[in-house]
């Protein structure tokens, strides 16, 4: 797992490290509203009519607001392993941003570790892999685990 | 008076996995709606279909493809896509249509023709897509439904049983509804060993797709008086709306909230009846019956709190009282649900209609709701549809 090159699943979306990644949103310069996925063109706050934002990282620690599992295999595009590994997925509320951003939890997390309103950090993991490299996509873990399992 | 747009007459064709073309479906729900109305189709001044993007391109004309499966009479013609809230916008097209005075009689078709399994996206890499993303990180649609669940659970005490009663009790209405795909009464114990889904739902606490389609004949009040019609069931409002900014819960089928920095967070779900409510001049004290969206058990519970039934946090209460079952102080879903019907996506909102029209006119049989004067039913579609029509007698 060590060598092997890695890609964003989708492009310009999070940073890849692997200490401390975080995904990159935007932010409306005018009224102060984040956006993620990024906006760079007419701001939605409707009382708002600014066209300018600056990209910003977002917290990379929030607050459970849920969480459920995959226990089926999704259909495409997801690309699934053989055979399948069910995982988790949390919505994290950013008490920053207040805003709350989905995505799968680490590997070997199970809804059994988790607890609405504990701390969550985010992550890069792999999403699957080709030959060559490691797709990598943003993930959730309970804050302060070292690996995919909760200390 | 000026405001009232009656309903004439409802139809469907059976729901079921019948790998029919949906125009078959469609022209079955709309003749029997027809004649339900006592009124000819070439009478019919507009015709409004809700759109299929499952069934090519006739699908995404469907108000023009049903008005030449029924035989072209000159009609004019709507086709509406909202999703899941097809059915109500292409209601609302016709009523307005009438409320405009354009038109005295028009005639309302939704129908569907389902794949097997999970609902998917449309090929290729589509990173701008959010219904494409969500699907390339795994989440899908029972994602959704199961983190309001699990949330359920964490704030208001909701259970694994509540949701299992829900699906119980949506059952056990069904088996009364020769519309109905399932027909079948299920036990706890039967939904509680089905297989693990989303966490915590479980297959049976899901529902599944169908075929099926749904029709409403509705006109002016003035038609109806000609047409000799007694106590005739009303549209007393039909709400539409959209969210608003800062929409505060995560909503199929975005990978992210709106950002609560500026503006203050709603909650679109609750909005929805508000604005039906506000229209009619009724209030959910008024209500007798309601169908509700279940497109997850669980999510009848949020349904019994966005129509006001009840307070936030006092779903479960309601649920447990028994009121919402048929019997009960407020019934919801007699119908027996998607939990019974399975979704079939242009056809599933006009379904609930023709429902709340058979309750309000005692014609429901064995699944009648006692008394029933105001009825209500409430959907949502993805991309920021609300739904919801409020009909009296
Ligand atoms: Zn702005």
């Amino acid at each position: 797992m060590t060598d092997r090159q890695r890609r964003a699943a989708i492009e310009g979306w999070y940073t890849l490290e692997k200490d401390q990644p975080h995904l990159l949103g935007s932010r409306c310069v005018a009224c102060g509203t984040f956006f993620f996925p990024k906006l760079s063109t007419f701001c939605r706050n409707p009382v708002c009519d600014s066209t300018a934002f600056e990209s910003v990282p977002l917290s990379r620690t929030g607050r459970l607001w849920s969480y459920t599992s995959a226990s089926y295999q999704p259909p495409e595009p997801y690309v699934a392993a053989v055979p399948f590994v069910p995982f988790a997925i949390a919505a994290v509320t950013l008490e920053h941003e207040k805003m709350t951003v989905l995505g799968q939890v680490v590997e070997g997390c199970g809804v059994d570790q988790l607890q609405v309103g504990m701390q969550m950090e985010l992550v890069v993991e792999t999403l699957h892999q080709t030959e060559a490299l490691d797709v990598v996509v943003w993930k959730w873990r309970p804050l302060g685990a070292l690996t995919g399992s909760a200390s | 008076m000026s405001r009232d747009v009656v309903v004439l007459g409802v139809g469907m064709h059976p729901w079921g996995k019948w790998g029919r073309h949906f125009v078959e479906y469609g022209v079955h729900a709309a003749r029997a709606a027809l004649a339900d109305a006592g009124v000819e189709w070439r009478e019919v001044g507009f015709i409004s279909g809700a759109a299929t993007m499952r069934c090519g391109y006739p699908g995404y004309v469907a108000g023009a493809t049903f008005a030449q499966a029924l035989g072209w009479q000159g009609a004019e013609v709507n086709t509406s896509y909202a999703a899941c809230a097809s059915g109500s916008q292409a209601l609302a097209a016709a009523r307005a249509k009438i409320l405009a005075g354009d038109c005295e009689v028009a005639l309302v078709v939704g129908a569907d023709t389902t794949p097997k399994g999970f609902l998917a996206p449309a090929k290729g890499y589509r990173p701008d897509d959010p219904d494409w993303v969500r699907f390339y990180v795994g989440i899908t649609n029972p994602t959704y439904f199961a983190l309001y669940a699990r949330r359920r659970m964490a704030l208001y005490g909701a259970t694994e049983q509540d949701f299992t009663a829900i699906k119980v009790k949506n059952a056990a209405a069904g088996v009364h509804n020769v519309n109905a795909r399932y027909r079948k009464a299920f036990s706890a114990d039967e939904v509680m060993s089905s297989a693990m889904v989303a966490d915590p739902l479980r297959l049976l606490q899901i529902c599944a797709t169908s075929d099926g389609g749904a029709a409403v004949v509705i006109a002016s009040a003035a038609y109806a008086k000609r047409l000799g019609v007694k106590r005739p069931v009303r549209i007393a409002a039909i709400s539409t709306v959209t969210p608003r900014f800062a929409s505060g819960e995560v909503e199929m089928p975005d990978i992210a909230t709106d950002s609560a920095v500026a503006a203050e967070a709603h909650s679109f779900r609750a909005s929805i009846a508000l604005k039906a409510y506000a229209e009619a001049g009724i209030g959910p004290e008024d209500v007798s019956l309601a169908e509700v969206y279940d497109l997850a058990s669980s999510m009848e519970l949020d349904w019994y709190e966005y129509l006001h039934l009840c307070k936030t946090g006092e779903a479960e209460g309601l649920l447990r009282s028994g009121a919402t079952a048929i019997g009960g102080r407020i019934p919801v879903n007699p119908s027996g649900g998607l939990a019974s019907f399975g979704e079939a996506v242009p056809a599933q909102a006009l379904a609930q209609v023709c429902e709340v029209v058979w309750q309000l006119r005692g014609a429901a049989g064995a699944r009648q709701v006692k008394k029933a004067k105001v009825g209500i039913t409430a959907n949502q579609g993805l991309f920021g549809h609300g739904s919801s029509v409020l009909l009296k007698r």
